[in-house]
């Protein structure tokens, strides 16, 4: 059935869809409603769970740990300062090898003090050994959570992961969203099952230490089930269509991109604006795509190479900066092109922090930029952070 | 030394804490001088490692020191208020 | 794409207005987005919110620049806003006040005007306090009316299934302002609608 609701309704049918044993979750801007919603759910009694309330996002990791490391299902949703709360309970879930499944609403990390779209909070969150998946519209938050309980918990990942969705050009928007039968989603995701658990009957112990002839070896581990995740993820998504009709690429989705010659690459809500610019720009003949970088870990680097060979150069967007360096994107796709003999320009470019607005002209004026780039085979800069307000801001860019 | 494939996924210990025998890591060797004890049951109280057990509180039966987890670490004798407690050197026997 | 931009205060509702709005015109097999931007939202301070709707899946993920239709829900707010920004010629503007179309004919030459005393109707079914009135889904009819981009039925529908309390004085609100609406045409001004 076809209903209107925010990405954070989306995310509480989810959850309800899904059917957590265990949530626990603390209230922070704009994950709010999420809480609220969730809550209404169990109050009116559609929702049967344990709802755990807590004082901290520390506290929420820390219960879903519990929980799941007592063999059920487990849910949690923050944002922004409370991820950054959990950082230190995030590495624990991943360590311990539980499926805990998350939303995060992408937001800003103060000061300034800010409520708006910045994905930053994730980006930190980068090597805590989580499964990251950007979603680009309320379907895909509803849609990736039924999937990522089903990569999570195959015994071959038993890894957590989160979704990502832009604080309220995702969170508070209101668009049509399928929300699938109940009937199908428990035929596509079944009861969860530990490979180990907690047994008063069989007690064990949990967490212990490690010396260092074995720490790298547990480590290890941990890099061979997110290696076994890409492939989990492409079975997973085609499954997925199977069942509902929808797909959403696999690790890397390609917008046009077959015999594009330029490329946008980059997360988040801002995709699906590069899409409706795609689209009028091969109307006007231009050979132009999108690839949107659906899964950030494990990265895929493999679908970044093959695309990069068939294209003459590649322009990341993206709504984050890693101090120091430049956009956390750029690094990676830099890196994941290095030691090959694909040398294409790439330029990077910070855009919309904070949730500044970012729209359809200031994607015109970045293809148009990198068409510059494409043609010529040169790069003028590295690194731009476009529509920063520098007292000669070109029109494109306000 | 385990390999990768052999390990679990995470660490699991199946192993009870009571197969980790303590006491060889002691030095000192808290003994009692039962003469001095009020049976206060402070030493019982204190002893971080439990190994400090008392048959019957009502009949003033004296504090009984399990050797296998006693670490030596003499907070027992530093806690006794009438030092009915001696820490004397293990020695090689 | 049709692109609704509605200005209100903080408490006013103008967050479920856009919702509502959506709801209705998917009712009639559109697709749709709704989202209020999120200033310092208190009671009283200016908010907008906006409503797209098109024929086809809207992907665009950002604010409305160039509305084709502009909904007021605060008269005074014309004071310290300019609703009027980027409204296509000939876009209606649905402001909430007791004066005549006519009234704000000088100050917005280019658009289309339509008025309706939301907060009186609101008042009159019990929809809030007399400070702080709910003028949404008044205000929502009136649109309805002027612009007739959606029908009073599928409001009133949507109303039922959005708004989280007193669902049928909602729906009946909507129903009086847009009777009660009045633009230039109905005053039969000759230089109105241009």
């Amino acid at each position: 059935m076809r209903k209107v609701v925010t990405g954070n309704m989306a995310a509480a049918i989810g959850a309800k869809l899904c059917k957590p044993d265990v949530i626990s979750a603390y209230p922070i801007t704009p994950q709010t409603t999420i809480v609220e919603y969730i809550a209404d759910f169990v109050a009116d009694g559609s929702l049967k769970t344990q709802y755990v309330k807590v004082e901290s996002e520390h506290s929420a990791m820390a219960a879903c740990i519990s929980a799941s490391n007592l063999g059920v299902r487990t849910f949690t949703a923050t944002s922004s300062h409370g991820l950054l709360l959990m950082h230190e309970m995030l590495g624990w879930a991943s360590g311990a090898r539980l499926p805990v499944v998350m939303v995060n609403v992408n937001r800003a990390i103060g000061p300034p003090w800010s409520v708006w779209v910045d994905h930053l909070d994730a980006i930190m969150q980068r090597d805590t050994g989580w499964i990251h998946i950007f979603a680009e519209n309320n379907q895909e938050v509803l849609d990736s959570m039924i999937m990522m309980y089903k990569i999570c918990e195959d015994h071959d990942v038993l890894l957590p992961g989160m979704i990502h969705e832009d604080a309220f050009y995702l969170s508070h928007t209101s668009e049509p969203v399928d929300i699938p039968d109940q009937s199908k989603v428990d035929e596509f995701l079944p009861k969860y099952k530990a490979l180990v658990k907690m047994d008063l009957d069989n007690p064990l112990g949990f967490g212990s230490l490690v010396m260092p002839d074995n720490y790298m070896e547990f480590r290890y581990k941990i890099a061979l089930a997110m290696d076994n995740v890409r492939e989990k993820i492409i079975e997973v998504d085609a499954d997925f269509k199977r069942l509902f009709g929808r797909s959403y690429g696999g690790m890397l989705d390609l917008y046009r991109c077959e015999d594009a010659e330029y490329v946008l690459l980059g997360a988040g809500t801002t995709a699906s604006t590069v899409r409706e610019v795609v689209d009028e720009l091969r109307e006007q003949g231009k050979k132009v795509g999108l690839a949107r970088l659906r899964v950030f870990r494990p990265f895929p680097y493999e679908e970044i190479r093959k695309l990069a060979r068939s294209v003459k150069a590649i322009g990341v967007f993206e709504r984050a900066f890693a101090f120091g360096y430049m956009g956390p994107f750029m690094a990676e796709i830099g890196g994941a092109l290095y030691n090959t003999d694909i040398r294409i320009p790439i330029k990077d470019y910070i855009i919309g922090l904070g949730g500044r607005d970012v729209r359809t002209k200031h994607i015109h004026a970045i293809f148009n930029d990198l068409e510059k780039i494409a043609n010529s085979g040169k790069l003028d800069k590295e690194l731009k952070w476009f529509g920063l307000n520098d007292g000669n801001r070109p029109e494109e860019e306000m | 030394m385990k390999t990768y494939q052999e390990i679990t996924i995470t660490p699991i210990n199946n192993v009870d804490s009571r197969a980790v025998k303590t006491g060889a890591w002691r030095t000192w060797r808290p003994v009692l001088i039962p003469e001095k004890c009020i049976h206060c049951y402070k030493c019982w109280k204190v002893c971080p490692d439990v190994a400090i057990s008392v048959e019957s509180p009502e009949e003033k039966s004296l504090p009984v020191w399990d050797y296998d987890y006693c670490k030596g670490c003499g907070l027992c004798a530093f806690e006794c208020p009438k030092d009915a407690i001696e820490m004397q050197r293990e020695v090689d026997q | 794409m049709i692109e609704i931009r509605f200005h209100g205060r903080g408490g006013q509702g103008a967050q479920v207005a856009c919702k509502v709005l959506a709801d209705a015109s998917f009712r009639e097999g559109k697709e749709v987005q709704a989202f209020p931007f999120f200033g310092v939202e208190r009671r009283g301070a200016p908010v907008t919110a906006y409503t797209k709707i098109d024929d086809r899946p809207i992907r665009v993920k950002s604010q409305i620049y160039e509305p084709d239709h502009v909904v007021v829900l605060d008269e005074s707010l014309l004071k310290s806003v300019d609703v009027a920004n980027g409204l296509k010629d000939g876009g209606f503007i649905v402001i909430n006040t007791v004066k005549d179309p006519q009234d704000f004919r000088q100050r917005y030459p280019n658009a289309r005007i339509a008025t309706v005393d939301a907060t009186g109707v609101a008042m009159s079914h019990g929809l809030g306090s007399k400070i702080s009135p709910i003028v949404n889904t008044s205000i929502l009819g009136a649109l309805a009316k002027a612009s007739g981009i959606v029908t009073i039925d599928s409001i009133q529908a949507a109303i039922r299934e959005v708004t989280p309390r007193n669902k049928e004085e909602n729906a009946r609100a909507s129903l009086d302002a847009y009777n009660n609406t009045r633009t230039w045409e109905d005053t039969n001004d000759p230089s109105g609608g241009n």
